[in-house]
């Protein structure tokens, strides 16, 4: 960026970006891009709203949100794509949710079931088949502890009746059979996906009372909720909940069992990563059981050691204390040796991220951590509420944008040319053939995890390679 | 840098992790490792594959994707072209992902994103505005437009969607928009690429009384992007004309030189518009050409040869095929590089003379890679193709029939991956060929794969190389040769066999 007051050149490139659209469309994403200031309190964007059509937005649907993200990763349960082929299919091992088990024995996470609708079942219904397919399900797989049904667009307009299904072959096999409405056509992007699963979960699982295994009651039970453990995240966020003291009754749904989920009534706090895609859980956890949870996040120095405390302050001295004593000891010390490894190497450079509902707010401290300050941001499906939770992590006058679509995108990288793009494997290709360093922020392009202590290294470790590649420096030819 | 940092790969393998994963497993009703331990052996028998075969409505791993995505590849060999989706956003961008995934390369295709109300209401509105948006914003040459299930179900009528939407001046009148119906419940992906191949040719194609020289060449849903540059090196070899109708392989190959451009070389829409005027048309794939290849016998009356390039003998069905379409003689050029391949499998079959192989992909594929493994002397056993159809089955059984290395030859159509899993542990082979879903049954069953198919997500530009042609079948000849000696060295590692000498 030239010398130019920061926030008019933001302000200059929102007006360049509307005035490429025809009248109804600029009038339209001019309530989802805002430039703003640093003291700013307020967020005016208007989010979680219909796509524009033909923009070529990054969504996906609330299938994607349900399956992919919310039921998906339950290890001990059949998810059955309910519908025809391709959803399960390009969803098929496409967000890497680790889970430890034995593939199609006892864990059945990469797997793609699916009912396979032809146009018969489209003609006359899939319920009877689905029932059928259920059975055969739990024969070839018996030691799953449950199935989910996750409904694709054509279910729902057809008027089967999951829900019948789902209830006779509950009883019929013995095991909670979970219906999940989740047809793409629902809602405006994953986030009503995740919505409708909460609450699947919440009447198929919790008002059924489905029961967990005995727990040994304990002041510092604790509920890991919302880390999906993509690359094994949950694993080094349980690691430091453990090693506070805490112990970790039930983790969700990031490497989870049918018994862990249903013990999270059984926690006396609840701890909520991701809070975009299961607040609604917590919330109703905390009506129905009065179990309190608290918001956290542990992605780099600054918000580990202030998630910590934040989570120690809900226990007694003696959790405190632990807390304090590991952060000094054993924390402090691993994180100072990946600052000073680190931080000379990305100082100073600027980034772009755009993901999900939640974690570029999560993901901006961490990189401030390691020097990096994130200027343009936004999220694909986040509602009004986490754009103002936004604005208490941003201290410098950062570009927003709600639903960003390739034409924008574009736009802001000839623009503002930032030295680092965050975001999901759709923007990667197209940004790299710009010479942009890029990084998948959804997969973490395969590596990972980035939650925790150990997370934080494997993050810095990854961005540093994104922005020193030696490749970056080849883009031109030596004759031109 | 001091201390290695240690991510996924080794991170959690050390006593922290697996101590608390040990204590995890108290809170997660997990079985017993004799109970898992039991099961899986149970799952090998022939007990669990006789039930695995019986089920009727349950499909596991399945091999196929559907309709909308075969299109959209259809239609990015297209100059200019933006593929479009009539439905969900979620839909274009599954699709987008799977492709880019494989490839590595940007794949832009937009979307009306129809929900509820267009779900209640019809999902006129949202194309129109989805047309202008892509139109003005993306500025392509032509926009071809797919279904998905939803827009299918409740419907849609594309032809008057698209008239009206050049009547109300959404988009200009002259602009061409192709549209293909792909609904997601009927067929696969490469039935989605026949319908929008034969859409976009009937929509565009402007017959003239005069043929030209030029051969029509469409190469079927083959995700090989050398392929595309080696069918025209055969054309020129023969100093004869090709049509080669969908090419994609600028717009999946572009450099990284600082810009992006959306839309990269691909079919031009004059030679498009010519398509109906060449002498003859030269089809690389069957399965996933069948409407195409009859609507261009019927409807422009051209003659239309179908071969299955692959290996020597598929190889020479495909010149042969230009030789005869062209009238011109085989250049010395192809009968040196046949030479080539015969000599080099001469050289490297014994390692794979006797061996049994397990095969699946997509059919026109599968049949080219059994007869390329035949070729070496393999045997191929299992011949899985969830994609397939009766008619394929049959005439497979009937082709395969032909071969002595295929005495042992089982066809499996319309099944999925976990039937190839009782059959892999029930009647093992020594090598399974498919794409990266089959490293899971590589695990399970310890049988050595070697990635040939789509989609290749776990491996890095396998789709840039040949396996079409002599060339091809060099370099898949390549592939299942080095694969059998890496297993047969990981297998002899510690053993006097350890040789140096293959």
């Amino acid at each position: 960026m030239s010398g130019k007051n920061v926030h008019e050149h933001g302000v200059e490139v929102m007006e360049e970006i509307l005035e490429g659209y025809n009248d109804g469309t600029a009038k339209d994403r001019k309530k989802k891009i805002e430039v703003v200031k640093a003291e700013d309190v307020k967020c005016g964007i208007n989010a979680n709203r219909k796509i524009r059509p033909g923009v070529m937005s990054m969504r996906g649907c609330a299938y994607a949100g349900a399956k992919g993200v919310v039921f998906g990763p339950i290890k001990d349960m059949i998810h059955i794509s309910h519908g025809p082929v391709g959803c399960g299919q390009y969803s098929w091992s496409a967000r890497r949710n680790f889970a430890n088990g034995t593939p199609g024995i006892n864990n059945f996470v990469t797997m793609q079931i699916t009912s396979d609708f032809q146009e018969k079942d489209i003609v006359f219904g899939g319920d009877k088949m689905l029932t059928n397919l259920i059975k055969e399900a739990d024969q070839l797989f018996p030691l799953n502890k449950g199935v989910s049904v996750l409904s694709e667009c054509p279910i729902g307009l057809i008027g089967d009746d999951i829900e019948a299904v789902s209830r006779a072959t509950s009883k019929e096999i013995g095991k909670p059979v979970v219906p999940c409405r989740c047809e793409g056509f629902r809602g405006v992007s994953q986030s009503l996906g995740h919505h409708i699963a909460n609450d699947s979960l919440r009447d198929w699982i919790y008002e059924k009372e489905v029961k967990g295994v005995e727990i040994e009651d304990s002041p510092y039970n604790v509920a890991l909720l919302a880390d999906y453990n993509i690359g094994g995240d949950a694993w080094s966020s349980r690691k430091i909940l453990e090693e506070m003291g805490l112990n970790v009754i039930s983790q969700s749904t990031g490497d989870s069992t049918v018994s862990e989920i249903a013990n999270l009534t059984k926690a006396k706090v609840v701890l909520l990563h991701c809070y975009r895609s299961m607040n609604y859980i917590s919330r109703y956890v905390e009506e129905k059981f009065g179990i309190p949870w608290v918001e956290f996040n542990f992605f780099g120095p600054t918000q580990i050691v202030k998630s910590m405390r934040k989570i120690a302050s809900h226990f007694d001295e003696k959790i405190q204390q632990q807390t304090e004593k590991i952060i000094a000891e054993k924390y402090q010390p691993q994180f100072d040796e990946i600052v000073s490894k680190f931080k000379p190497r990305l100082d100073g450079k600027n980034c772009m991220l755009f993901v999900g509902g939640l974690r570029p707010r999560h993901i901006i401290p961490a990189f401030r951590d390691l020097g990096v300050q994130v200027v343009i941001t936004g999220y694909e499906f986040a509602h009004n509420d986490d754009y103002a939770r936004t604005l208490e992590y941003v201290e410098n006058t950062t570009f927003i944008v709600d639903d960003m679509n390739e034409y924008e995108m574009e736009k802001l990288l000839e623009n503002f040319k930032p030295d680092l793009v965050g975001s999901g494997i759709k923007e990667k290709y197209s940004t790299q053939k710009q010479g942009i360093p890029f990084r998948q922020m959804h997969s973490w392009d395969y590596s990972g995890p980035y939650h925790g202590v150990d997370g934080f290294k494997v993050f810095a470790r990854d961005m540093d390679m994104a922005v020193n590649g030696a490749i970056w420096k080849k883009i031109t030819p030596p004759w031109k | 840098m001091s201390e290695k940092i240690k991510d996924h790969v080794s991170l959690f393998n050390g006593c922290e992790y697996q101590d608390m994963f040990a204590e995890k497993a108290k809170y997660e009703n997990a079985e017993t490792d004799a109970k898992v331990q039991e099961t899986l052996e149970w799952t090998k028998t022939q007990e669990y594959r006789d039930l695995n075969f019986k089920r009727q409505d349950l499909v596991v791993n399945p091999l196929k994707a559907c309709q909308p995505s075969g299109g959209l590849f259809a239609a990015i060999g297209f100059e200019g072209t933006m593929p479009f989706v009539h439905g969900s956003q979620g839909c274009a961008s599954y699709f987008r992902s799977h492709f880019m995934r494989h490839f590595r390369e940007p794949f832009p295709t937009s979307c009306d994103a129809m929900t509820e109300d267009a779900a209640v209401f019809g999902g006129h509105n949202a194309l129109y505005l989805g047309l202008q948006n892509t139109y003005e914003l993306y500025s392509p040459k032509m926009i071809t437009m797919v279904t998905s299930c939803m827009s299918e179900v409740i419907g849609d009528d594309m032809n008057s969607f698209v008239k009206n939407a050049k009547e109300q001046g959404y988009i200009p009148a002259d602009f061409p928009v192709t549209f293909a119906h792909t609904p997601s419940f009927v067929g696969s992906h490469i039935v989605g690429y026949d319908n929008t191949m034969m859409a976009i040719l009937s929509q565009m194609g402007q017959k003239r009384d005069h043929k030209n020289d030029k051969i029509n060449v469409i190469m079927g849903f083959d995700t090989y992007l050398a392929n595309y540059e080696e069918i025209k090196r055969i054309f020129k070899l023969f100093g004869a004309e090709i049509n080669l109708l969908s090419d994609p392989s600028e717009t999946l190959n572009s450099p990284t030189d600082g810009e992006y451009k959306m839309y990269r070389g691909g079919t031009s829409l004059d030679d498009l518009r010519d398509a109906p005027n060449s002498k003859g048309t030269l089809l690389l794939q069957k399965w996933s050409l069948l409407k195409t290849a009859e609507f261009i016998e019927k409807e422009w009356h051209q003659p239309v040869k179908v071969v299955n390039p692959y290996g020597i003998e598929g190889t020479d069905e495909l010149i042969m095929a230009i030789s005869e379409l062209t009238g011109k003689p085989v250049p010395a050029e192809l009968e040196l590089e046949r030479g080539q391949l015969v000599d080099a499998i001469a050289d490297s079959y014994y390692w794979i003379h006797g061996k049994t192989f397990g095969i699946n992909g997509d059919p026109d594929l599968a049949y080219g890679l059994c007869r390329v493994v035949m070729e070496m002397g393999g045997e191929p056993i299992h011949v899985l193709v969830s994609n397939g159809s009766k008619d394929w089955e049959a005439e497979t059984k009937e082709n395969l029939s032909k071969y002595e290395f295929a005495k042992g030859a089982q066809i499996w159509a319309g099944k999925d991956m976990w039937h190839f899993r009782s059959l892999l542990f029930t009647e093992p082979v020594d090598m399974i060929i498919g794409n990266s879903y089959a490293k899971y049954l590589e695990r399970d069953t310890g049988i050595a794969l070697c990635r040939i198919g789509f989609p290749l997500q776990d491996r890095h530009h396998l789709h840039r190389y040949p396996t079409i042609g002599y060339k091809g079948g060099l370099q898949m000849m390549t592939w299942i040769v080095n694969r059998m000696l890496d297993d047969i060295d990981k297998k002899t590692m510690y053993t006097t066999s350890y040789d140096i000498l293959r």
